[in-house]
């Protein structure tokens, strides 16, 4: 019994790096024991999108109340935790710095050591929560609202970075399409589902090449086609079709994120491929990344959607391995914004 | 009673420990570090120096407000996870009320001026009556102009402090006209002693709150929410 405790490391982890307060407890960053997240989703809407101040204010309101849950869930108090994970970038900065000012005055108080956690890093890692069998090296396609990243998993917290986007993340791009044909916020679950019922080889909307990064993304231009369409349309007196319009963007930013996807499956040889973000629990996009894989003999992984969206658990998988690792934040660990993955 | 206190409302940052009439410990800085880097660090220095045993604390006092938004969440933020940690609760004290606590005795009345930007100040107004802190105005958020006028209107002797002074004394010096002066760097801005003093006062009140149910405030609400009003409120005028 005490060998079995002995090798159990239970971490706490906390995010709160955009519009949602989280916290969770996972043992040996695999064994999910609890995932509270309080959303603030419907404040948001109010405003078309997460106004930073906003987040930041419901974030220092609920933050306390989620840590309790997420332990009370757990069945633990902070005694039995080994360690704290803590998003510290990137994001709002003014999010993060509640959750880092929080986490850090936990484990000061308490004495359980800490640990800085990249917010990307934790999306990643949330492929190991139900997926047991999931080693590094890998493939991972991160995509969310704020991010675009497919990144070359080598080994636990070794990162290379093969593509990001230059400008809009792909859930921008669904943010802002969604907004202009009328349908609102938040984009990405509302045009999937209107383009259940859309055309997807309606409108040839571009697929967006960047010039010298192989893997690199642009959606800007794409967002930008879709307004020239609707303008068009209107300029002409056409009706348009909302959900063809949704589900021929949607179709050309799946092909996007499919080409290069397969593309860096074979320059790396790869033989597993995971998506990973708020994007990725989009069905139809998961569905083109599994059939290209099964196309290939590559393994799929994915989250299930609620370890997609912004959540703690992530972070404590990803907290766990930094913590076997040896790595430490002290009592000076600072919200870095724009954190880039591999600092 | 044993408080320790944090004020991270404005440029400032200051941790105290305050034990009945003892001052054990206090930490003030004014740098351009962010208190995120320096607020705890801070505390485990006047920790270790004082050999504190954190579970010794009775109350948490934070300033919780008016000030910096981003400041005050990360005194709150600090102040909540110490709470949890350590199963105590919090004393919010407000951020004007223990700047004017500074001048703890003055004759004068106090003002104390948080610039609040948009020509406006965080401010109130107190006086010392036999060695208690009357408050004359409660802590608001107004336009500069407004609060001079309210000062004039007193016609009594009156003391300045707090980091509005800087951007603020060409003004005061052109429109107040009863007599004043500026207190001195020693209480001029936030300290976490007056904090601390502030909060036990009010824990004996029976003012703690639960940890969980501690917030900031702001005295303002957040930009969108402001222009969404006024929009509102237009739509309603047409």
């Amino acid at each position: 019994m005490e060998l079995e405790n002995e090798k159990e490391v239970k971490i706490l982890a906390i995010e709160s790096s955009c519009d949602e307060t989280a916290a969770a407890v996972i043992v040996n960053g695999r064994d999910l024991r609890s995932n509270v997240i309080s959303s603030q989703i419907a404040t948001h809407t109010l405003y078309g999108g997460v106004v930073p101040e906003i987040a930041s204010r419901k974030h220092i309101e609920k933050i306390n109340q989620v840590i309790e849950e997420a332990l009370a869930d757990a069945d633990m108090t902070l005694s039995d935790i080994d360690a704290i994970g803590v998003t510290y970038g990137p994001g709002l900065v003014g999010a993060l710095l509640v959750g880092v000012a929080e986490a850090k005055a936990l484990s000061y108080a308490s004495n359980i050591p800490l640990v800085g956690v990249h917010h990307i890093e934790g999306h990643i890692s949330a492929n190991y929560i139900e997926n047991k069998d999931l080693e590094p090296p890998f493939l991972c396609l991160v995509v969310s609202g704020g991010h675009t990243h497919l990144v070359r998993v080598a080994d636990y917290g070794k990162y290379e970075i093969l593509g990001r986007t230059r400008d809009d993340a792909a859930g921008e791009a669904f943010d802002k399409v969604a907004r202009a044909i009328g349908l609102g916020y938040p984009g990405g679950p509302k045009i999937e589902k209107v383009s259940h019922e859309g055309n997807p080889e309606a409108i040839s909307f571009p697929r967006a090449k960047v010039g010298d990064g192989v893997y690199d993304f642009s959606f800007s231009g794409l967002k930008s086609a879709v307004l020239n369409y609707l303008n068009g349309c209107k300029m002409k007196g056409e009706d348009i079709n909302q959900a063809d319009v949704a589900a021929s963007f949607q179709k050309s930013v799946t092909d996007v994120l499919v080409e290069h996807a397969a593309n860096a499956i074979d320059e790396y040889k790869m033989d597993k491929f995971a998506i990973a973000g708020g994007v990725a629990s989009n069905g139809t996009i998961r569905a083109a990344m599994e059939e290209m894989c099964k196309k290939k003999g590559v393994k799929f992984y994915h989250p299930s959607p609620i370890l997609c969206t912004d959540n703690a658990a992530m972070i404590g998988a990803a907290a766990y391995y930094d913590f076997i690792a040896g790595k430490r934040a002290g009592l000076d660990l600072n919200a870095v914004p724009n954190l880039k993955l591999g600092d | 009673m044993k408080v320790l206190a944090l004020d991270s409302s404005g440029l400032v940052a200051s941790v105290a420990v305050v034990e009945d009439d003892n001052l054990l410990g206090e930490y003030t800085i004014n740098y351009k570090k962010t208190h995120s880097q320096t607020l705890l660090p801070m505390l485990d220095e006047v920790a270790k120096m004082i050999e504190l045993d954190l579970k010794t604390i009775d109350v948490i006092a934070v300033s919780a407000g008016p000030g910096s938004f981003t400041g005050l969440r990360i005194g709150s933020a600090t102040a909540k996870g110490l709470a949890l940690a350590l199963d105590k609760k919090i004393v919010s004290v407000p951020t004007v009320d223990a700047l004017a606590y500074n001048m703890w005795g003055s004759d004068a009345v106090v003002c104390p001026l948080m610039d609040a930007r948009r020509n406006q100040t965080y401010t109130g107004l107190y006086e010392f009556v036999d060695g208690k802190m009357e408050t004359i105005k409660a802590q608001c958020v107004v336009m500069l102009d407004e609060i001079v006028e309210i000062i004039n209107a007193l016609g009594r002797k009156v003391v300045f402090l707090g980091d509005g002074v800087p951007a603020f004394k060409e003004y005061l010096e052109a429109n107040i006209k009863v007599p004043h002066m500026y207190a001195p760097a020693s209480m001029n801005k936030q300290r976490a002693a007056s904090v601390a003093c502030l909060g036990a006062s009010l824990a004996d009140q029976g003012m703690a709150e639960d940890a969980k149910d501690h917030k900031p405030e702001y005295l303002r609400v957040s930009q969108a929410e402001r222009e969404r009003q006024e929009k509102e409120r237009d739509f309603k005028i047409c």
